[in-house]
């Protein structure tokens, strides 16, 4: 199964509310996918993920329509802990997240609480340690560790559970760059090598968008544009989200007649991508 | 800045949380009025351990800290906070009332400003960051972009000379930024010294004149921040990227186009690129 989330026609209200925070959204996404979803605060996109991972309808209150199967099931009929051994959510602050005394029996937590046997929590938690490089940290508590490492521990003992799906929410909101810049391609190494589909909500475009597959914006409740990075990011609907440096140089570039080909995403597209340009017109 | 008036000074600065080792070391800095500084530096570096010591929150282990010209271990925490306003990364350690307007109002209350001239200030503030519409909520009820705004507007109700955002866009969005951004400005031009502690480099490559860099409690750098931001081997020492227009003027360079090192603005990175294209 390569598919595994489709929604059509989803509309949900938080009780209390008078407007809808999701109206009328299409989306599929299958497994291998990086996908990027950014927009202004409030625009919905924190509801959606809500909406995946189940914590809506499960835990908020409100009105909810439209077709939705994630992992082929039905989240409105499936409780919350069998949707959690397929999708992992890690969020903003890791802080909240992490709450044992070392960084080992943080990772195991959710394995038990899963009910795995004793071997298997042992077998997976070494393989996590190994795979995120925590085994020198493995008995420090998590309040001893830096923001990066924290986050790191957080998406690890989600990791562990082996999820189909990763939910990150804001993961780098609170990192320094290079802190970002880590998590960011430890996501796209996941992605890349255990196949699974990763949904990363993101307001730092200048370090995410060269490692998405795929860019969502989202405004108001709706989905505005969907579809190829290196496309989205020079949509006028992009606008609202602020693009990074190198699409504005990228652009100006282009409104001075000197064409690059393709879109860089990155710093060092955007120089060989130049470079590229003017040994040719030496030739 | 012409008028050199120092307002905030610290000298040989050390700084320990109980007798564990030096978080701060030999901190030496002379900060002028109407001075627009950010202090970067990884998480970790000493940033919001500094700024602390500028509103008596935290007293030095060892060497002085004068504000306003006064040595902080003369003044109260009520007195220099009237003078100082902090806003912190995580609004939640600093909001603690029932209601956005109480919130706003607590600290001019405690500073016992008259009646009529706190609600003035609680309208003002609450225009300017936009939570008019919020006055009656809990301040728990509004989401964390909210939150923040929220804390700027305690802050900035009481008018202090010197404000010092902590991580003011942290998960902040485009807009909120701009927002951010254009405060700033107001803030300027009424002649606020503004300390910005940060590692959103884009941000401020337009918005500050003078950088500080920290490394494991010491400064490496104090100075104009074309020095530091198109310094290669600082940042990276700082643990910080570079903006993306240094990047790519960088890459150029060792890619064998030449061209200056230290490009810093969109538009003299375009300069040099439309030059180099015609050429």
């Amino acid at each position: 199964m390569n598919t595994l989330i489709e929604l059509e026609g989803v509309y949900f209200k938080y009780a209390g509310s008078k407007e809808y925070s999701l109206k009328n959204i299409n989306f599929k996404a299958d497994k291998g996918e990086y996908i990027l979803i950014t927009g202004p605060s409030g625009c919905g996109k924190s509801t959606l993920t809500r909406v995946l991972n189940g914590l809506i309808p499960n835990f908020y209150n409100g009105e909810l329509k439209g077709k939705i199967k994630v992992v082929g099931l039905d989240v409105k009929k499936t409780p919350a802990y069998k949707m959690a051994k397929y999708v992992g959510t890690v969020f903003q602050d890791p802080e909240n997240q992490l709450f044992l005394s070392t960084v080992e029996r943080e990772i195991a937590f959710g394995l038990e609480n899963l009910g795995f046997k004793r071997e298997v929590i042992r077998e997976r938690v070494q393989e996590a340690l190994e795979m995120f490089k925590l085994n020198e940290l493995k008995n420090k508590a998590p309040y001893e560790l830096s923001g990066g490492q924290q986050q790191k521990v957080a998406i690890a003992s989600i990791i562990a559970l082996r999820p189909k799906i990763l939910i990150l929410d804001e993961p780098t909101a609170n990192l320094d760059p290079l802190s970002a810049e880590e998590v960011l391609q430890l996501i796209d190494k996941l992605v890349k090598s255990l196949g699974i589909l990763a949904i990363v909500i993101e307001h730092r475009l200048e370090i995410a968008l060269k490692y998405a597959t795929r860019m969502i914006i989202m405004d108001k409740g709706k989905i505005i544009a969907d579809g190829d990075p290196r496309k989205v990011i020079i949509s006028k609907e992009a606008n609202i989200v602020g693009i990074p440096k190198v699409v504005e140089i990228y652009k100006r570039l282009v409104s001075e007649k000197v064409s690059l080909n393709t879109i860089p995403l990155s710093p060092e597209e955007l120089a060989k991508l130049f470079v590229k340009v003017i040994k040719k017109d030496e030739e | 800045m012409k008028n050199n008036e120092v307002v905030i000074e610290t000298r040989n600065l050390y700084y320990a949380y109980e007798d564990e080792k030096y978080v701060l070391k030999n901190i030496n800095l002379r900060i002028n009025k109407g001075e627009i500084i950010a202090i970067l530096g990884e998480n970790g570096a000493g940033k919001t351990t500094l700024v602390k010591h500028f509103n008596g929150l935290l007293k030095p282990t060892k060497g002085e800290v004068f504000v306003l010209g006064k040595n902080v271990k003369d003044m109260s925490v009520a007195e220099l906070s009237k003078h100082v306003g902090i806003v912190f990364q995580n609004p939640d350690h600093q909001l603690f009332s029932e209601t956005v307007e109480k919130e706003i109002e607590f600290a001019m209350v405690n500073f016992g400003f008259e009646k009529h001239y706190i609600e003035e200030r609680i309208e003002w503030a609450l225009k300017l960051m936009g939570l008019e519409k919020y006055r009656n909520r809990s301040p728990y009820t509004l989401s964390i972009g909210e939150r923040k705004r929220l804390t700027l507007a305690t802050v900035l109700s009481y008018d202090p000379d010197i404000l010092i955002l902590d991580e003011p866009t942290a998960g902040q969005d485009f807009l909120q930024k701009e927002k951010i951004a254009e405060l700033m400005n107001l803030l300027k031009h009424r002649k606020k010294t503004i300390i910005i502690v940060t590692h959103d480099i884009e941000f401020i490559v337009n918005r500050v004149e003078r950088v500080i860099l920290l490394v494991g409690g010491k400064i490496i750098y104090d100075g104009d921040k074309r020095g530091a931001l198109t310094n290669y081997k600082l940042m990276k020492e700082a643990r910080l990227l570079p903006p993306q227009v240094s990047q790519i003027s960088w890459i150029l360079y060792n890619l064998g186009v030449k061209l200056p090192k230290d490009i810093l603005y969109t538009e003299e990175l375009l300069r040099e690129l439309l030059r180099i294209y015609k050429s």
